[in-house]
């Protein structure tokens, strides 16, 4: 039997003092960060709020020869690129998501399941590059000529669908980002799924209702708030997506009623800008973009957190 | 058409439409895959390792760019990785139910999903203002940022794993919480915890945005922390973007490249996940 030396359990406790002070610390620095963010980002941006003040956000003029700067443009191109985004990932991704729990051979789930994931771990200026030479040129000749001229007897319509083919726009752009958050939503409502207790399915079935009843009358509504949460959690993706973006948008400042005009998104104006910009107020016009696109994603994010939280809670009680 | 006729077409329609929803995404993962082989294989050669990136209109190589690209996700991951470690130590052992805790759980996992581009835009606000240029290190910093969420959530989650029983052995054979951690913990959950190592490299190495106005672009050789640094996304970006055949063959071959070294490190993650699975299902 050792002797416990009082010499050695005092330095054991000196070090376990350290330890917990790091692990600590590096736990309060989380914290920091994102302190860290909306200050810097206030800073940076206070010059332009301050000379333009609210009109910052509701002008649309962007010209940095007479310095005078305006967000509406690439808050106008975030939401409807992103808009079009989960248009057409939210019911991709819960087919994919449906698929994946309900119908999928088990021998085939987890290749699949992978695969999806796979996707997500692609980096954006992949779907970039892609989009502009593969994407952008197929849309160009096969879709939106067919777009346009179909689009035209339709009044209301034919505005969203107008002018030139270009290929590059807001539509396209709407397009790779649909690609990029497919995943996302497509593994969360996966995952959300999967939470439901099998007794509650195979009560549907036990009544006799088909496949689909059971999703649409028994998944869903118990999941429902993590499908929300994970819908919102692809939506702040979608919102702050950079580089897939900037290679496809045109990177227009101006809001034109047209999907396939060129246009511009709070993300790729600083992306394309930033580097460039001459001038404290260009910058600061810039910085002040980015905060705009903070606060918008902290709450899209906070509040699909919160739900995929809730969900999460009550599985387990 | 009755009714049961009818809820069995719904039924077949929708269940049709989801495999279709499927077989859209996974097409879209192959397209993406197929143009980068492709135009990738092209543009590759052996100058594309042993040359600089080169002026307009000439040829050359991106041997500074992957250079730049793996010190910086180095000292990206060997920055961020310690914190976001022990931080998912002390959420895991010290704080579990803490309001501190709690709300550390909560912003973490709001940075996880924050956009790049405003992590950029810190470290620009930080460092490059502060110092007055832009340089290899606030780049690093930047990708360090990224890391800590990944490495923090895994970490976590591996820890909570580890059987409490495991704990309590320590623990009734006198020793402190420290050494508990230090020498059972992260032992029993070491491959758990290299996962989201191998996952955090993943997700910084093709990171494009917060570099662009950090670390910025060199088109020489320089392995100077303190200035502008070559990396392999910006130089894609910028070669993509610009009207010489050239410059565009290096972007897809460098793209190539980048997507094949995420992907791989993406695919041991999961290798190694599952194979401490095999050994803790043997074990037990």
């Amino acid at each position: 039997m050792a002797i416990i030396d009082p010499r050695h359990a005092a330095k054991q406790l000196v070090y376990e003092r350290i330890f917990r002070t790091a692990t600590l610390s590096a736990a309060v620095l989380v914290l920091l960060i994102l302190g860290g963010v909306a200050i810097s980002l206030l800073r940076g941006a206070w010059p332009a709020l301050h000379h333009f003040g609210f009109a910052f956000v509701t002008r649309e003029i962007w010209n940095p020869v007479t310095d005078e700067f305006g967000a509406l443009a690439p808050i106008y191109g975030t939401v409807v690129t992103s808009l079009i985004a989960m248009l057409i990932a939210v019911p991709t991704g819960f087919g994919v998501a449906l698929f994946l729990t309900e119908l999928c051979p088990p021998l085939l789930k987890r290749p699949i399941g992978v695969a999806v994931e796979l996707l997500a771990a692609v980096p954006s200026i992949i779907f970039g590059i892609w989009g502009l030479f593969v994407l952008a040129p197929v849309l160009q000749r096969h879709v939106q000529p067919w777009l346009i001229e179909h689009a035209q007897p339709i009044p209301g319509i034919d505005k969203l669908f107008m002018g030139p083919p270009y290929g590059i726009g807001v539509l396209t752009a709407g397009i790779v980002l649909a690609i990029m958050v497919l995943p996302f939503i497509a593994a969360t409502m996966r995952d959300v799924f999967d939470t439901v207790p099998a007794m509650l399915k195979e009560s549907g079935y036990g009544l006799g209702a088909t496949t689909w009843e059971v999703i649409w009358h028994v998944v869903v509504p118990y999941s429902r708030v993590g499908v929300v949460g994970g819908i919102m959690l692809g939506l702040g993706r979608a919102l702050g997506e950079t580089m897939a973006v900037t290679f496809v948008i045109g990177n227009a400042h101006r809001i034109s009623s047209s999907l396939l005009a060129p246009g511009t998104t709070i993300s790729s104006s600083i992306a394309n800008e930033f580097t460039e910009a001459v001038g404290a107020l260009y910058t600061s016009s810039l910085i002040a973009l980015g905060l705009l696109l903070f606060i918008i994603t902290f709450t899209v994010i906070a509040l699909a957190q919160a739900m995929l939280r809730r969900l999460e809670q009550r599985v387990a009680a | 058409m009755n009714r049961r006729a009818f809820r069995k077409g719904k039924n077949g329609a929708f269940l049709a439409l989801s495999l279709i929803a499927t077989l859209a995404g996974l097409a879209c993962l192959a397209a993406i895959l197929w143009t980068l082989i492709s135009h990738g294989l092209s543009g590759m050669s052996l100058r594309v390792f042993t040359e600089m990136t080169p002026p307009p209109g000439s040829e050359g190589g991106l041997l500074n760019a992957l250079y730049g690209s793996a010190m910086m996700t180095l000292l990206g991951i060997l920055i961020g990785s310690p914190i976001g470690v022990l931080a998912g130590t002390y959420l895991s052992e010290y704080g579990r139910d803490s309001r501190l805790s709690t709300v550390v759980r909560f912003i973490n996992d709001v940075l996880l999903s924050a956009p790049s581009i405003i992590i950029g835009l810190f470290v620009y606000e930080i460092v490059v203002v502060t110092l007055g240029h832009f340089s290899a290190i606030a780049g690093a910093l930047a990708l360090a940022v990224l890391a800590i969420p990944v490495t923090l959530r895994t970490t976590e989650d591996m820890l909570n794993l580890v059987p409490p029983g495991m704990k309590d052995a320590s623990a009734a054979l006198g020793a402190y919480p420290w050494r508990t951690v230090v020498s059972v913990l992260y032992p029993a959950a070491r491959s758990g915890i290299v996962t989201g190592l191998l996952l955090a490299i993943a997700r910084i190495s093709g990171e494009t945005a917060p570099l662009l106005f950090t670390a910025l672009n060199n088109q020489f050789w320089s392995t100077n922390l303190n200035a502008p640094m070559a990396n392999l996304p910006v130089v894609i970006f910028q070669f993509a973007l610009s009207p010489y055949k050239e410059w565009q063959d290096l972007a897809w071959a460098g793209a190539l490249i980048i997507t094949a070294s995420i992907l791989i490190l993406s695919i041991s993650a999961r290798v190694v996940l599952a194979l401490m699975q095999v050994e803790r299902g043997s074990g037990q």
